[in-house]
């Protein structure tokens, strides 16, 4: 199993992700230069957090139109695993891959803190780690995560089952304290058509070692390691 | 031909940035200041001369990149 990880000029969780997947992995990612087309054969793509291009315009949006992303773009219709991740799930929605848009926090500040998220489909390469309704604490670290989307597009989520993961409560209620930045129905990770890529603003790679203070995030590279039965 | 490109948040879209400008406002006592949305204006300059032309490139330019659809509304004015 070969992994990649698209590196921006203004990505800050990169290299966490690097760790991550080499361990999952049992091999070395490629780390590719957003400016690159050539993008290695990987099984999975890994779209980091950070603040690519300052957030210029809006945040994810000059990452979108990189060189790099077109082939992701690529190798996601071609149904390649692609994972984006906070910076990366701006990216995704920015590129069109995933629906709706995030915008600045409801509350207006930057929050940077450990979340819990709600297991919502176990049925993804992402997700067969983890048990149905499992609660995760995960951290977040965002100034724009408050998922936006028409109705329309948030009904459909709904009824394809293409939400992954809801903010809740420590009980894994989904309640409105237990959300951190407006986002609609607790949305914190959405699923594209066909299931091959995720996008989720909190940080599995920040959980995913012990010597970090929890591995809740690693049962993630592990299902996409291949390393969880189906 | 210069282009001036307002990007403001959709009606029904909630916009934080503005209601916080509004208690701002109030705070500082201008009373009656209502429904502040906060966008974005973008100029730019551009070879074509033909008002038509420029506005379709203009258009162009915002749903690929300048505004955000899914939550943004545009608006092109020629200079």
């Amino acid at each position: 199993m070969k992994s990649a990880v698209i590196v921006f000029p203004g990505s800050n969780c990169d290299r966490d992700v690097q760790i991550a997947l080499r361990r999952s992995f049992g091999s070395e990612p490629a780390m590719v230069w957003h400016g690159d087309e050539d993008v290695p054969d990987a099984d999975l793509i890994v779209v980091p957090g950070g603040f690519s291009y300052g957030d210029y315009l809006r945040a994810g949006c000059m990452a979108a139109h990189s060189p790099a992303m077109r082939e992701v773009v690529k190798r996601a219709g071609a149904g390649v695993a692609v994972l984006g991740i906070c910076n990366g799930f701006q990216i995704l929605c920015e590129s069109g891959l995933l629906p709706g848009a995030l915008m600045r926090n409801a509350g207006l500040r930057f929050v940077c803190r450990d979340v819990h998220l709600r297991v919502e489909n176990t049925e993804t390469v992402f997700t067969r780690g983890y048990a149905g309704g499992e609660v995760l604490r995960i951290p977040v670290a965002h100034h724009d995560g408050n998922y936006a989307a028409d109705p329309e597009t948030l009904s459909r989520l709904v009824n394809e089952n293409r939400i992954a993961f809801r903010y809740c409560d420590m009980g894994g209620d989904i309640t409105e304290d237990a959300n951190p930045n407006g986002s609609a129905a607790n949305i914190a990770g959405i699923l594209n058509e066909a299931g091959n890529v995720l996008g989720m603003m909190p940080h599995p790679e920040r959980l995913a070692d012990a010597a970090l203070g929890g591995t809740d995030g690693r049962a993630m590279f592990e299902a996409l390691a291949g390393k969880i039965a189906a | 031909m210069k282009i001036q490109v307002h990007v403001t948040l959709k009606n029904g879209v909630l916009d934080p940035q503005g209601k916080a400008i509004e208690r701002a406002l109030s705070g500082l006592g201008f009373d009656g200041v209502n429904d502040v949305r906060q966008g974005k204006f973008i100029e730019l300059e551009v070879a074509e001369n033909d008002p038509e032309k420029a506005k379709a490139a203009a258009d162009e330019m915002c749903r690929k990149l300048l505004a955000n659809t899914v939550i943004e509304d545009y608006r092109i004015d020629l200079g």
